[in-house]
């Protein structure tokens, strides 16, 4: 098939209908794969099966086996294999079931996949979208939950995503498969249909490195993603209705490469800052975005930066990780706290 | 096809020139020519490798993988591909990326700390793989690619016996033998992994029959019969081509000199087995072939090797000239566009480049 074939203008200005996360998902592999031959996608249950989330449903229906299949179970398989489709000319999605899977591949990923570019003088290059779902509290078993984006951003040559809404979640994806280098796409499971939103039906792309003004504000800087954008949002409302504090909600959207400039403007207007996120705090994308704010924007701050995290302990068993997860109660403890002069 | 390549025979490799330079089987049929190229393209190997190994110890190459020894398993595994063919190998497969095309020096700029230079072209051969085993992966998805996008390419992942031992191998073999892989994975049995010998990664009593248990066809070939290395290579790459899937090619054969440079192998390794395979050494069992043929003499072979030292060192002499590449470089290989982040790194690489070369110019 051709670009021209698949791509009807009059279609493009369709009323948005309302999708969850999985669904927008879904239509952006479907409209991507439509545009550009390149784009297969390969991982395990992925094709007749649809995903154990359903997120690739009737894809290898439509695209066939060529483009969409299912492969034997070995997440370092999938990543070595989709190292060889990029490199000759394709653009492979290769999905991993679990995040907490993905240390199965680390070496792919991480020593292969990052640094073919660089490894090989620029001569060779690694176009491809890892998806992985990931996320706390749906009572998943035991390593189905880890959020690892924190530990690629010791790996040089990756970029990561990591959406918090179907709107958020079909543009980042087009640019993350229009990219020209490997991408780390992290899907958060509680997300994947907790509510809908409007997305417009045609094809958009929303830049990867760019934060979200979420709220804007004027007191305090909450960041997040994933799904602690609406924890967070939650606990400024009720911090707001307490105290009269207008607090900005930034969405960090891309964890690598971080949106410095977002980061420090706001901190700058706001002088407080808070940062949430359910990954653990030692090393994370916390302490990375506190070192930004020490770096850029250090004599703006009226109060130290807080940090609400999930705590340094591997996450733990579903009956157990409801107290793990950072609440609206921890981040709004937060929130006044800096807020407190 | 009388080596039709179907379960690997157990008790003795299959062989077409024995080590006192026989014929013992159904060798290709090549021109005169091509068998001159296949010594010529071995001797390269040897010597480059050699100069690689004397540079190092004057401080002029970093560590390096001698391949003395597997001259053989490295030419005939390379000869027989096409341009379009893609190849992964590790450090001791040089001679079969120069089969390929790759330029001595491109391998000289590697060895010397630098790495390829950006443009430079890699005749589809990736960069040499560290983390052993990894790059057979990398093989077989550069052959489902050639067969998804329809292209008449194949790819080779080659491997060492201890690389056999590593997951990313076997997964290799099952990713290739569940899509049908244009491809050829090639075991380098040298029957040594630093200090561990083949008989203690893997009880069983070969590596092709590995084959099997993947449901791909495998095959035990002498590793230091360049005729046999070459002719089984092309019926794989043949099968390959016409859509009859991967196959898996053991080559026996024996690593002469040390792991590296900076390895001592009379620490481990018992002295009778470098006499053993001195007999059986690759190039002089094919020169002993080429002279009963007068194919080549002693003359001839003296220019050949000549040619091959002068072309060497015009490539260390070339190598040696160019400006050093600018440390900058690392920003700009790391992604497509460098990030802003990376942008003001570079700033800070540039003022230490500046004071070190204002400090420079003071002593001068």
């Amino acid at each position: 098939m051709t670009i021209a074939e698949n791509v009807n203008p009059a279609v493009s200005h369709k009323p948005a209908s309302k999708l969850t996360m999985i669904e927008a998902i879904n239509q952006s592999l479907r409209i991507e794969m439509e545009r550009d031959e390149r784009v297969v996608m390969l991982g395990e249950d992925i094709g007749r099966n649809g995903g154990v989330f359903r997120v690739t449903d009737g894809l290898q229906a439509r695209f066939g086996e060529r483009r969409v299949f299912d492969t034997p179970l070995a997440e370092s398989g999938i990543i070595g294999t989709a190292i060889g489709l990029a490199i000759n000319g394709l653009r492979p999605i290769p999905e991993i079931q679990f995040a907490g899977f993905m240390f199965v591949s680390f070496n792919q990923i991480v020593s292969q996949a990052a640094r073919m570019r660089f490894r090989s003088g620029g001569m060779y290059t690694c176009p491809m979208v890892i998806r992985a779902p990931f996320g706390g509290g749906v009572r998943t078993p035991e390593m189905h939950s880890d959020s690892v984006e924190g530990v690629f951003l010791q790996t040089p040559g990756l970029k990561v995503v990591l959406p918090s809404n179907p709107y958020d979640a079909k543009g980042l994806l087009a640019a993350a498969i229009e990219d020209p280098d490997p991408v780390i796409f992290l899907e958060n499971i509680k997300l994947y249909r907790s509510f809908k939103q409007e997305v417009p039906e045609e094809r958009y792309v929303l830049p990867l490195g760019k934060a979200a003004v979420v709220q804007e504000g004027s007191d305090l800087t909450v960041f997040a993603y994933g799904a602690m954008v609406s924890v967070s949002l939650e606990a400024a409302k009720q911090v707001s209705q307490e105290t009269g504090a207008s607090i900005e909600v930034i969405d960090l959207r891309t964890m690598w490469p971080l949106d410095e400039e977002t980061i420090t403007a706001s901190v700058e207007k706001t002088g407080r800052a808070v940062i949430v996120h359910e990954a653990p705090r030692a090393g994370g994308i916390g302490a990375e975005v506190t070192a930004i704010i020490n770096e850029n924007c250090l004599y703006s701050l009226l109060k130290p930066v807080a940090r609400v995290t999930g705590y340094d302990t591997p996450f733990p068993s579903p009956q157990l990780e409801d107290l793990y997860l950072p609440t609206p109660r921890r981040v709004a403890w937060a929130i006044r706290e800096t807020l407190e002069d | 096809m009388d080596t039709l390549i179907e379960t690997p025979a157990l008790d003795s490799p299959y062989q077409i020139l024995n080590h006192h330079g026989q014929l013992v089987g159904e060798p290709p049929n090549l021109t005169p020519e091509k068998l001159l190229s296949l010594h010529d393209a071995m001797w390269r190997t040897r010597m480059l490798s050699d100069k690689i190994v004397a540079m190092q110890r004057q401080g002029r190459a970093a560590t390096f993988g001698p391949l003395v020894g597997q001259e053989a398993a490295a030419v005939g595994v390379g000869a027989p591909l096409k341009p379009q063919d893609w190849m992964a190998g590790s450090y001791r497969e040089i001679g079969a990326y120069m089969a390929k095309g790759v330029r001595v020096q491109d391998f000289l700029d590697v060895y010397r700390g630098f790495p390829p230079p950006k443009g430079s072209n890699g005749n589809n051969c990736l960069p040499i793989q560290i983390v052993i085993g990894t790059q057979v992966l990398h093989a077989v998805g550069l052959a489902m690619a050639a067969k998804i996008k329809g292209d008449d390419a194949i790819a080779v992942g080659i491997c060492g016996d201890g690389a056999t031992s590593e997951g990313d191998v076997n997964e290799a073999l099952n990713f290739a033998g569940v899509f049908k892989a244009p491809a050829i994975i090639v075991f380098t049995n040298n029957g040594w992994a630093i200090s561990m010998p083949r008989s203690q990664q893997t009880s069983a009593p070969t590596l092709a029959a590995r084959g099997i248990g993947f449901g791909v066809p495998s095959k035990l070939v002498d590793g230091n019969d360049i005729l046999a290395v070459y002719k089984t290579t092309s019926e794989a790459a043949e099968r390959a081509r016409a859509g009859d899937g991967p196959t898996l090619i053991e080559l026996l054969t024996y690593r002469m000199g040390a792991h590296t440079t900076a390895d001592d192998p009379t620490r481990y390794r018992p002295k009778e087995e470098l006499e053993y395979w001195k007999e059986r050494d690759p190039i002089s069992r094919f020169r002993k072939y080429l002279f009963d043929r007068n194919i080549l003499d002693e003359k001839g072979e003296k220019l050949m090797t000549e040619a091959i030292e002068t072309e060497i060192n015009e490539a260390v002499e070339y190598v040696e000239k160019q400006p050093p590449l600018s440390p900058e470089a690392i920003f700009d290989i790391t992604f497509e566009q460098p990030t802003p982040r990376l942008q003001r790194q570079r700033v800070v690489m540039r003022r230490e480049l500046a004071e070190i070369a204002a400090k420079n110019e003071g002593k001068a």
